[in-house]
């Protein structure tokens, strides 16, 4: 079954670690994604730039408003996602303690994913 | 589990929300200093033990001032407080308050803080000092080796501006929106101090981190002032130019100019987020000096060789630039561009009239020697280029000079 992992931790103090902080991190969650690949449960998965580089559409008036930033304000910002396949949730839960235990703070949500389409570019 | 690595992330990030609230309840910045440092003390006590509380911010503004008050109390004899154990859950009572007190204001303490870094009364060097010392929480011997000074005198440098902010008039009323947008300009302008300070320095100097500081000061104010367009081209210059940051060094140290650099070695995450930054301003229509050198910037990162640089969309940002921000520097960098497109008699000819204001300045006979040269006036450009020797500021640039004036001798004795 496929869930999706989704990353959510206070941007400022992710964005403020200094370049061995960030890699030393980067490192240990290689780690794990290279044990998940070797597994056979990892789709694809990526990092976001900060909120600051966002902006939004919003489709309730017509035509729909462009504002600058993310969504919605939170003091945690969803900064990136894993889509992984396993049994079920427990398995899932697996996976976001390994994760966590490579990149403290902040918070996983894991929901299951609904339609998955897949990367349709050539190359 | 509560990493150290994290503990100390969190700090620092809530380090100038907290500070500017704490700046709020005190309206003293040694005051608001201590009360941080002590919930600092009580965080990493604290958090450790009982996990991180839900909303680090709001614990230490709350842990930060009644540690201040308690100090007030016990010097008055009047009752203490609840031990911060009591707040340290950030389900209980105290919580609300603490937004109440915060999140409307958050904006304007931050700026308050950055903007009393940036008092017109002290000159450049304490503002940056104060800024990276008070809102960064970089240690004194950290910005002493970043300044090449001593430890006693950058703390000398911190309490002569702490003084003279004391003595001048710091509103802690909320801004209207004039005077908030005079101090955005001020506090941008005092940020991109701070990264030219980084950016200047030499390779692997102490001072490189700074533009590490500026651009995390940068990306906070835009957190804040989502809809400013010169706040996200401050933020995607200096993310443009951090970018070449490894490939404008050679081997020896010595400053690699852009067409010579390995575009290989720019930051592609930094230039990403710098294009995406840009794009987000242009739209607003609203064009700025860090707009248009944020966008010369961008033109220049999105040319993967040299050859594909866009010069006639550079020569029209310069032109921009001129009409916006007119300067001598700024028509001369135009020049440049202006060779590319036009040819080299056409930008001499923009530089021609320059020769009096900036007679002192290494890069105009550089420029004026290099435009000569292809103009096959090799006696005149060797003139230029020793005026420029002369004038250099250090040993690379004149032996980059020294390069030109080989090939002009070379060029003339055939």
């Amino acid at each position: 079954m496929l869930y999706t992992i989704l990353c959510y931790n206070d941007e400022d103090v992710v964005w403020s670690w200094s370049k061995e902080e960030d890699a030393a991190v980067m490192a240990r969650l290689g780690v794990v994604r290279d044990r998940l690949t070797k597994a056979g449960k990892l789709g694809p998965a990526l990092r976001l730039l900060p909120t600051t580089s966002a902006t939004t559409l919003r489709k309730t008036q017509d035509p729909p408003l462009v504002i600058d930033g993310p969504f919605a304000e939170t003091k945690e910002q969803l900064l990136g996602f894993y889509v992984i396949d396993v049994a079920n949730l427990d398995a899932a839960l697996d996976v976001a303690r390994e994760l966590a235990a490579a990149n403290p703070g902040g918070a996983y949500e894991i929901r299951p994913v609904a339609l998955y389409v897949a990367d349709s570019r050539s190359g | 589990m509560t990493d150290v690595t994290w503990i100390n992330g969190a700090l620092t990030a809530a380090r100038p929300q907290a500070i500017g609230a704490l700046l709020r309840y005190f309206r003293d910045l040694d005051v608001a200093e201590e009360a941080f440092q002590e919930a600092c003390l009580r965080a990493l006590q604290n958090w450790p033990r009982n996990g991180p509380p839900r909303d680090p911010t709001s614990w230490l503004i709350l842990v930060g001032r009644n540690a201040a008050l308690d100090g007030t109390r016990r010097r008055s004899r009047l009752d203490p407080l609840p031990p911060d154990e009591a707040i340290s859950d950030l389900d209980d009572v105290e919580t609300p308050l603490a937004e109440r007190l915060d999140v409307s204001q958050y904006r304007d303490d931050v700026l308050r803080l950055l903007f009393v870094c940036c008092h017109p009364d002290l000159p450049a060097t304490q503002q940056i000092a104060l800024a990276l010392r008070i809102v960064s929480g970089l240690t004194v011997a950290q910005i002493a080796r970043a300044f090449l000074v001593s430890d006693a005198a950058l703390e000398q440098r911190i309490t002569r501006a702490k003084a003279r902010i004391a003595r001048a008039d710091v509103p802690f009323e909320t801004p209207g929106a004039v005077e908030r947008a005079e101090r955005l300009t001020a506090v941008a302008a005092m940020v991109y101090l701070v990264f030219n300070e980084g950016y200047s320095a030499a390779d692997g100097s102490a001072r490189a981190p700074l533009c590490d500081e500026a651009i995390r000061l940068a990306r906070l104010l835009l957190r804040l002032f989502q809809t400013e367009p010169e706040i996200m081209g401050l933020a995607a210059l200096m993310l443009l130019q951090h970018a070449r940051t490894a490939a404008r060094f050679d081997a020896a140290g010595e400053i690699v100019l852009l067409d010579d650099q390995d575009r290989g070695l720019w930051d592609t995450k930094l230039i990403a987020e710098g294009l995406a930054l840009i794009d987000k301003a242009v739209r607003h229509g609203l064009p700025g000096p860090y707009q248009i050198q944020a966008a010369i910037a961008a033109t220049h990162a999105r040319a993967r060789q040299p050859e594909e640089t866009d010069w006639a969309q550079i020569d029209a940002l310069y032109a921009a630039l001129e009409r916006l921000q007119p300067s001598p520097v700024v028509t001369l960098n135009r020049a440049v561009a202006v060779s590319k497109v036009s040819g080299p008699a056409a930008a001499l000819a923009l530089i021609e009239p320059l020769a009096d204001r900036l007679s002192g300045y290494f890069h105009f006979f550089g420029a004026k020697g290099a435009f000569l040269l292809q103009l096959g006036r090799t006696d005149e450009a060797r003139v230029a280029f020793n005026q420029a020797i002369a004038l250099a500021n250090t040993p690379a640039q004149a032996a980059h000079i020294r390069q030109h004036l080989d090939r002009a001798m070379r060029e003339n004795s055939r």
